[in-house]
C-alpha cells in the first residue's frame, strides 16, 4: 500500500490559489470553510515564497490523539480522515494540529463549534465510497475512482504533489538536484518525522 | 485632471516604454541567486522560541486571518499536555484525595459532637445562602462529570459503551457543560459576596491549623463562624471558581484577540484547575457528610445543633448568642415549622 503524502515545492508555486479553488468546488466546501490554504512567506521581502498547506495526513496525528471522542481514523494509504457521526466539536484537535487544518461551521450554541471540517485528501469518509452521503458529509471521493487530489493534479507549476512519499520525494529531490536549489519539503519534519535533504 | 486619470493617459506610454527596454534588461546578467535568498522552513522553526506559542506565519489572500498561520509547533506541547499531563495530573489528584480520605476515615472515623447533641439548633445558613451553596454544588457536580469525561471518557467509557452511545453522552455533555456554566458562574458569584465578609483570613486561622483543626489531635481550637479549613474551602471555590469561569468562556466565546496560542492556554489552566477542584470537593463533601456528626444540617436544614457549633465556632456562637439570641431555638422546645 502506498503511504500518501502531499509535498509542496514552493520554488515552484506561484501562489495562484487554484489549488484553494479547486478544492472548495470539487468538494463542495462550506462557507467560510478552506481546507486547504496557500501562505506566502517573507511577502515582498527577498526570498518570499509561497507554501501551499492542508491537512499534511501526519504519521502519528496529534488530531487523533487528542480527539475526546476517537473519531479520526487512518486508511490503508495512511490518509488520516475522521467521521462527523462521531465528532462532537470541541476543537481539540485544532489546538493541536501543527498545520491549522481542522475548522468548524459556526452553528452550535454560542456559535460555538460545529462538526469538525478538514482535507481528506480527496478520500471521502467513513460512509460506503462515492455515495451521495459520503459527498454531502466530506465531498469527493477521488481517491476510490483511482485519482489523486484535485489540488495537487490540476497544480499548473507541478508545485504541489500528491501520491505514494517515496515517489514525490523522488521528484523533488531529482527537482532540487537539476535547478541546484530548494527550499525544502515544507511541513515534512513535523508531519513525518523525515525531511528531504536539498 | 486628476492624478488616476492622468496615469492612465500615461500608462500605454510607460507600457511601450517597458516593451522597448525590455530585451536589454534580459540581456543583463542577474545577480539573484534563489537559492541563497530563499526563505527556508528550518530557519524558521529554529527561530522559534522554544516552548512559545509563536507560529510560522505568512500573508494570506482568503478573508480568515488564522488560516495564516503556517505551522504552530506549540500543538505538540498541547498534546503531551492533553494526553500526558493533565490525565497524570488528575488522576494522582483525585485517586490520591479518595485514598487520603478513606484512609482518614478508618482511622478517625466519623467525628462525633463530644458532648452529643443538645436538642438546641442555631441557625447557621439562611435560605439565599443554601440556595447559592446548591445551585453552585449541582452545578459542579454536572461540570465535573462532564469534563472528566473529556479527559478520561475515551480511555475508561468509551471501550465499555462504544463509540456511538459514547458520541452521543459526549455531545448531550458538551452542551450541559457549556449551558449550566452559567448557573455555576451565578453561584460563585452569590457566595462571595454573601460570605466574603466571614472568609477574611487572620492569625486564628494559623493557630487554628496549629492544633489540628479539631480533625487530629484533641480539642476542638476556637473559630469564628468560618474555620481555617472552611476559608481554604471557600478561597479555592472562589478563585478557582473564576479561573474556571474566565477560561472557560474565552474558550466559548472564542475572541479573535486571543489567537491559538490564548485557547491552548485556557484549556491547560481549564483542564488542570477543574481535575484539582473535583479533588478539593471530595475533601469537601467527605466532611460535610459521612466525615462528620451533624455538619449536613448547616446546608440542609440551615440550623445545626448548638453543640456542634459550640464546639466547632465557638466564637460565633458567642457573637450569635449576644447579637441575635433569636437564631438559636429556646430551650428544649422544637422551633416553629419543625
Amino acid at each position: 500500500m502506498a503511504r500518501m503524502k502531499f509535498l509542496c515545492d514552493a520554488d515552484r508555486c506561484i501562489e495562484c490559489n487554484a489549488c484553494v479553488t479547486a478544492c472548495k468546488n470539487e468538494n463542495d466546501v462550506p462557507w467560510g470553510i478552506n481546507r486547504r490554504r496557500v501562505v506566502t512567506i517573507n511577502d515582498g521581502k527577498p526570498g518570499e515564497r509561497s507554501v501551499s498547506m492542508a491537512c499534511m495526513h501526519c504519521t502519528d496525528a496529534p488530531c487523533a490523539a487528542v480527539c475526546p471522542v476517537d473519531c479520526f481514523y487512518t486508511t490503508d494509504d495512511a490518509v488520516v480522515l475522521h467521521s462527523k457521526e462521531l465528532c462532537i466539536g470541541c476543537g481539540y484537535c485544532f489546538y493541536a494540529c501543527p498545520f491549522g487544518a481542522p475548522q468548524y461551521p459556526k452553528t452550535a450554541n454560542f456559535g460555538s463549534r460545529g462538526k469538525m471540517d478538514k482535507c481528506t485528501y480527496c478520500a471521502g469518509g467513513p460512509e460506503a465510497d462515492n455515495t451521495k452521503a459520503e459527498y454531502v458529509a466530506y465531498g469527493a471521493n477521488r481517491l476510490a475512482e483511482g485519482k489523486l487530489p484535485l489540488c495537487a493534479e490540476m497544480c499548473s507549476t507541478k508545485s504541489l504533489l500528491a501520491g505514494d512519499g517515496e515517489i514525490i520525494a523522488q521528484i523533488y529531490k531529482e527537482r532540487v538536484a537539476k535547478r541546484g536549489y530548494g527550499s525544502g519539503a515544507w511541513g515534512w519534519k513535523t508531519a513525518y518525522k523525515e525531511d528531504i535533504a536539498t | 485632471m486628476t492624478l488616476t486619470t492622468s496615469l492612465r493617459h500615461l500608462l500605454p506610454l510607460l507600457a511601450l516604454a517597458a516593451l522597448l527596454a525590455g530585451p536589454a534588461a534580459a540581456q543583463q546578467p542577474t545577480s539573484v541567486n534563489p537559492t541563497a535568498s530563499s526563505v527556508k522552513e528550518k530557519q524558521l522553526l529554529d527561530a522559534l522560541k522554544p516552548g512559545s506559542t509563536d507560529t510560522v506565519s505568512g500573508r494570506i489572500s482568503i478573508p480568515d486571518a488564522r488560516a495564516g498561520n503556517l505551522i504552530q509547533p506549540a500543538g505538540k506541547e498541547f498534546r503531551t499536555f492533553r494526553q500526558e499531563t493533565l490525565p497524570t495530573v488528575g488522576g494522582y489528584a483525585i485517586v490520591g484525595m479518595l485514598l487520603l480520605l478513606s484512609l482518614f476515615y478508618l482511622i478517625r472515623g466519623r467525628i462525633a459532637i463530644s458532648t452529643g447533641p443538645s436538642g438546641q439548633t442555631i441557625l447557621r445558613f439562611g435560605s439565599m445562602s443554601r440556595f447559592a451553596h446548591w445551585l453552585s454544588a449541582v452545578s459542579f457536580i454536572a461540570l465535573g462529570l462532564t469534563g472528566l469525561n473529556l479527559v478520561f471518557g475515551k480511555t475508561l467509557l468509551l471501550p465499555i459503551i462504544g463509540p456511538d452511545a459514547f458520541t452521543g453522552l459526549t455531545q448531550v455533555g458538551k452542551f450541559v457543560h457549556n449551558y449550566v456554566s452559567f448557573a455555576f458562574a451565578l453561584g460563585i458569584i452569590l457566595m462571595f459576596v454573601m460570605w466574603v465578609k466571614d472568609n477574611v483570613p487572620s492569625l486564628r486561622d494559623l493557630r487554628w491549623f496549629a492544633q489540628g483543626g479539631g480533625l487530629v489531635g484533641l480539642g476542638h481550637p476556637p473559630a469564628e463562624r468560618f474555620n481555617g479549613g472552611q476559608k481554604i474551602i471557600f478561597w479555592s471555590t472562589v478563585l478557582g471558581g473564576a479561573a474556571l469561569a474566565v477560561s472557560g468562556y474565552l474558550m466559548m466565546f472564542k475572541p479573535i484577540e486571543i489567537a491559538i496560542g490564548g485557547l491552548q492556554l485556557a484549556t491547560v489552566i481549564h483542564g488542570l484547575v477543574g481535575l484539582i477542584m473535583v479533588a478539593i470537593i471530595f475533601a469537601h463533601i467527605y466532611i460535610g457528610s459521612v466525615g462528620m456528626e451533624g455538619a449536613f444540617d448547616a446546608m440542609g436544614k440551615g440550623r445545626v445543633d448548638l453543640n456542634w457549633a459550640r464546639e466547632h465556632h465557638s466564637l460565633w456562637v458567642d457573637r450569635v448568642a449576644k447579637s441575635r439570641p433569636k437564631d438559636i431555638s429556646g430551650g428544649h422546645a422544637p422551633a416553629p415549622g419543625e
